[in-house]
């Protein structure tokens, strides 16, 4: 399958080991990944703080660009940005009064996945051949779980993993805290938010904490590293490609 | 301008770029349980939602006229109640068993009700019900045949309801269709409670602090 | 000075004293109420507590989305036909021996409230725990007319007696533990027993005594109502302890406050809402206790039955077609249980009756919002936009999207502004550079800055502001050496053909093609 990887804003800048282990996994599987090279950014953090006029040029342009390139599905590996083209794109477009472009965003948001979503549901593996040797605990996060609904699919992929002992997350459902601009806006009950789910992970005695979105990994990083609880982030798509292989390397 | 022109003035205008009409609502929840009223399966689940709630619930077979009498007159010894308040029609046998034990027996409606004060000083309440709804563990009142003033069953300590096995039903929808809107209604599930202090559910507060239910068949 | 819209450059303004205001903005109120370790421990043990109570009865439920569905296309309906359903309720209560009143505000319904108990020549009146009294501020205006109102829901009576404020729909006093409200018992309320323990039965125990005598004599009653059935005239009240029954029952005169939103077409639709409501609300299958009376019943309960029906804001909401949704609530209190901002900050913070998801929505809408420094400007941004709310809403208010919207609203208000805030001017530069590849990887060059200030775990542990409100509590990673698309360059270098390990799928992806 030809599949386009959405890098996302955030990945592409701060995380670019996210966006290499999705392309270099899905191409392990034997499809082709293509990197559309205009895009940037689907318009998420304009549009949670409020920013709606502004973000219709930043989701005019994912648009173009993604409908210029020729795939047959679209990937990002984040549950927000996912949630974002699927469930905002098309309404900043409707507020601006631009229809047309809400119909493109629909269409565009029609055959664009998560990456659990593209694993499980549409290319139907579970068992993508990882290795990774060790106790993860897994934060399911709020876009994923509410917006998206993938449900249990990151655990499916989690689980046919070799070597790796998975542990469940106390409050598992609860928010990490971070929320975009209201990690800022309101930092005092974030912290408060990140800290309760530090101590959920450290309860656990992982020390991995993974997730399917960067930027919830990101500020989970950061208290993790702050506290010094000496449990690293990695992201879903990571654990994913992460081979006996690449361990020996 | 009246305050009822001014507010009925301001939602028109309020709807006023309304274009379009609400779409229908949809009823495709349960809306009659898979058992008929009064068989087993449901009279086992309202047992089991009362039983939850803490109240009381006993089984009396159906046409043994003595054997309600008994215990409906077990009951409110066992709750030693000394006097006992019933709606004046409430069936004469139900009556003359809440008497025994030289039980005080006094009928409310007819031909003088009691004051809040008097209820008060009353220690049991025998009643029957309209419906009960065996999914939610409910008992409706609507003031109607054996059933009295709302007050009589509300202050005194002690409620003895009479439950026939055919008014049990499975759901909610099934309930509020046998209801008369106009009656006065009272839904109980089981004694009064409260949740309150550290969301901790405590039984007893103002209502009747002990419900026993008696279903007959 | 005087208060304007909100427009224009941000003027300091008085604001009116009100139960849907507080005085400081949700951001500032919550800091105080994070460093309260107490009250953190009792909001976590109580919201845990309800949430699983709530999860187990509504998970036994094979039909609770549809009866979701039907709530909320019935809320819908209610909306869409308000007038007509509230002349139809009107003219019910009216054949049935009921007086009506119409309120536009707060002071009109305070004011006929005071009036109807006056007629009755009393000066002590029961109350049903009641939002929409609390929203008009009723107990304290019957106050200051020399009329004093008791309140006989436990929650209620513990918040009164503590002179404090509600921080919860449902159980306003969910801010306290039980050490506490056997403290307040102690200090506050006559005769008490004396070795009173902290036992939540023997607290109602007290309550109970404390409140008999009240209940046995009063001559008048006020309560509000869950619903109010339009093709009927009915109303209800639906609670746990039976002091709800108390005051619709025994006193001679009972007034009723009702929200207009409160309407329900048909009778027939309690059977949705009596099984969404207590289910939601309490995590109980039915609450104890449910009473409906329609007008008066000759023989049975009060003989002067007198309904207000109260706008107060209700009107607002409803003329904006994305924010009326909001209306649609029933005050079942769900999405302030499972809201992770609501159980770290508890309900005070949010300065309105109405806290939570759905006060954040509410309140703004309610009030209007009158400048930057009016607090109830800062609830929408009170969300992380987790969307536990709207999972468990039993009428499927969409809260996160209403939240957004209300942001975009602040936002597009403030565009006549000259001189642009700091976030208008961050978002507008972040638009432009984030609508074009080229800007963006000009502006990802100038991050790697980041790499320099990074500690040698490469980590970074203090911004200047904004980004300090993040460093203070974590840490931010420092840029990569080598951003995703110059990786992609250069392990791609024809551009999007992959490079694939097994030429066999190569065929088959050119066959694909």
């Amino acid at each position: 399958m030809r599949i386009a990887l959405i890098a996302t804003c955030l990945g592409d800048a701060l995380f670019p080991d996210v966006a290499k282990a999705t392309t270099q996994l899905l191409e392990r599987l034997g499809h082709e990944v293509v990197f559309p090279a205009e895009q940037v950014c689907c318009g998420q953090m304009h549009v949670n703080t409020g920013y709606l006029k502004e973000a219709v040029p930043v989701v005019e342009h994912h648009v173009e660009v993604f409908e210029r390139a020729r795939f047959d599905v679209a990937v990002a590996p984040s549950g927000s940005c996912v949630g974002s083209v699927r469930h905002q794109q098309a309404m900043v477009a409707r507020r601006a009064g631009r229809t047309d472009l809400a119909e493109r965003a629909t269409a565009l948001a029609g055959r664009t996945y998560e990456l659990s979503e593209l694993l499980v549901d549409v290319l139907g593996v579970t068992d993508v051949g990882a290795f990774y040797p060790h106790r993860v605990t897994y934060h399911p996060t709020c876009h994923s779980l509410r917006m998206l609904r993938v449900g249990d699919k990151p655990l499916q992929l989690l689980r046919a993993v070799e070597g790796i002992d998975l542990v469940e997350l106390p409050g598992a459902d609860q928010c990490c805290g971070f929320g975009g601009t209201f990690s800022i806006k309101n930092a005092a009950t974030s912290s408060a938010m990140l800290a309760d789910k530090v101590d959920n992970i450290c309860s656990t005695g992982a020390d991995r904490c993974t997730a399917g979105d960067a930027s919830c990994l990101m500020n989970i990083n950061g208290g993790l590293t702050r506290g010094e609880k000496g449990v690293q982030t990695v992201h879903l798509a990571q654990i994913l490609n992460s081979t006996r292989e690449r361990v020996a390397a | 301008m009246s305050s009822r022109e001014v507010v009925l003035g301001r939602i028109r205008a309020a709807l006023a770029a309304d274009t379009d009409a609400p779409p229908p609502v949809p009823r495709d929840y349960v809306r009659v349980g898979a058992d008929a009223p009064g068989t087993e399966p449901v009279l086992e689940q309202m047992i089991d939602r009362l039983v939850d709630y803490k109240a009381i619930v006993d089984r009396v077979p159906a046409g043994e006229a003595a054997a309600l009498g008994d215990a409906v007159a077990a009951a409110l010894s066992k709750a030693g109640a000394r006097s006992v308040v019933v709606p004046s029609d409430l069936p004469a046998d139900l009556v003359d068993a809440s008497g025994r034990d030289e039980r005080v027996v006094v009928a409310d409606g007819r031909p003088s009700v009691l004051t809040p004060t008097e209820l008060d000083g009353v220690d049991a309440v025998v009643t029957t019900a309209q419906v009960a709804i065996a999914i939610s563990g409910t008992i409706v009142l609507d003031g109607k045949a054996g059933q009295g003033r709302r007050a009589i069953s509300l202050v005194p300590d002690f409620h003895l309801i009479v439950l026939h096995a055919d008014q049990v039903v499975s759901t909610v929808p099934e309930a509020i269709a046998r209801l008369d809107p106009i009656a006065p209604l009272t839904m109980i599930a089981g004694p009064s409670a409260t949740s309150d202090i550290e969301l901790e559910r405590v039984e007893g507060v103002h209502g009747p602090r002990t419900l026993h239910v008696l279903i007959v068949g | 000075m005087t208060s304007g819209t909100f427009l224009g450059i941000p003027r300091r303004h008085r604001h009116e004293e009100s139960p849907l205001r507080g005085e400081t903005s949700f951001p500032k109120a919550a800091k105080t109420a994070l460093a309260n370790d107490q009250l953190r421990r009792n909001l976590k043990h109580a919201t845990g507590t309800i949430r699983a109570k709530r999860a187990l009865v509504v998970n036994e439920m094979p039909d609770w989305e549809q009866l979701r569905d039907a709530g909320a296309a019935v809320k819908t309906d209610v909306m869409a036909r308000m007038p007509e359903l509230l002349e139809q309720f009107e003219a019910k209560v009216i054949e049935r021996g009921g007086v009506v009143h119409w309120a536009a505000d707060a002071a009109e319904a305070n004011a006929i409230v005071t009036e109807l108990v006056r007629a009755q020549g009393v000066s002590e009146v029961i109350k049903v725990k009641s939002m929409a009294t609390q929203e008009i501020g009723l107990n304290e205006y019957l106050e200051e007319q020399g009329i004093a109102a008791v309140e006989t829901d436990l929650a209620e009576l513990i918040v009164q007696l503590g002179h404090d404020k509600p921080s919860h729909i449902l159980v306003p006093a969910i801010h306290r533990n039980r050490t506490e409200v056997r403290d307040i018992f102690l200090s506050e309320m006559t005769g008490v027993v004396e070795g009173l323990t902290d036992e939540p039965k023997q607290l109602a125990m007290a309550a109970r005594s404390y409140l008999r005598a009240k209940f046995l004599s009063a001559k008048v009653a006020i309560s509000g109502t869950n619903f109010g059935i339009a093709e009927t005239g009915t109303v209800g009240v639906v609670e746990s302890e039976g002091n709800g029954r108390m005051c619709v029952t025994l006193p001679e005169t009972l007034i009723t406050v009702m929200g207009i939103e409160k309407l329900l077409p048909r009778f027939e639709d309690l059977e949705v809402f009596l099984q969404l409501l207590p289910r939601s609300s309490t995590g109980e299958r039915m609450n104890p206790y449910t009473s409906l009376w329609t007008g008066v019943t000759p023989g049975d309960g009060p003989q002067n039955f007198h309904i207000v029906l109260l706008d107060n804001g209700r009107t607002n909401a409803l003329a904006d077609q994305v924010g009326r949704a909001a209306l649609h609530c029933i005050r079942c209190s769900a999405c302030l249980n499972v809201c992770p901002v609501y159980e770290r900050t508890g309900g005070h913070a949010y300065g309105s009756v109405y806290p939570g998801p759905i006060g954040a929505v509410l309140t703004p809408q309610l009030t209007g919002i009158t400048g930057h420094d009016d607090p109830s400007a800062s609830l929408p941004y009170a969300s992380s936009l987790c969307g536990a709310c709207y999972d468990v809403c039993p009428v499927k208010i969409p809260i996160p999207d209403l939240l957004v919207e209300l942001r975009a609203r602040a936002v597009d208000a403030d565009r006549s502004r000259t001189i642009p805030g700091g976030w208008d001017a961050a978002m507008r530069a972040a638009a432009w550079v984030m609508s074009d590849a080229k800007r963006f990887a000009a502006v990802e060059k100038t991050l790697a800055v980041g790499r320099l200030v990074a500690g040698p775990d490469k980590l970074i542990s203090t911004l200047p502001p904004p980004g300090s409100a993040w460093t203070r509590t974590r840490d931010m990673p420092a840029p990569p050496k080598q951003t995703f698309r110059q990786w992609w360059k250069e392990s791609h270098p024809e551009g999007s053909i992959a490079r694939s390990a097994d030429p066999a799928d190569t065929e088959q992806k050119d066959g694909h093609r």
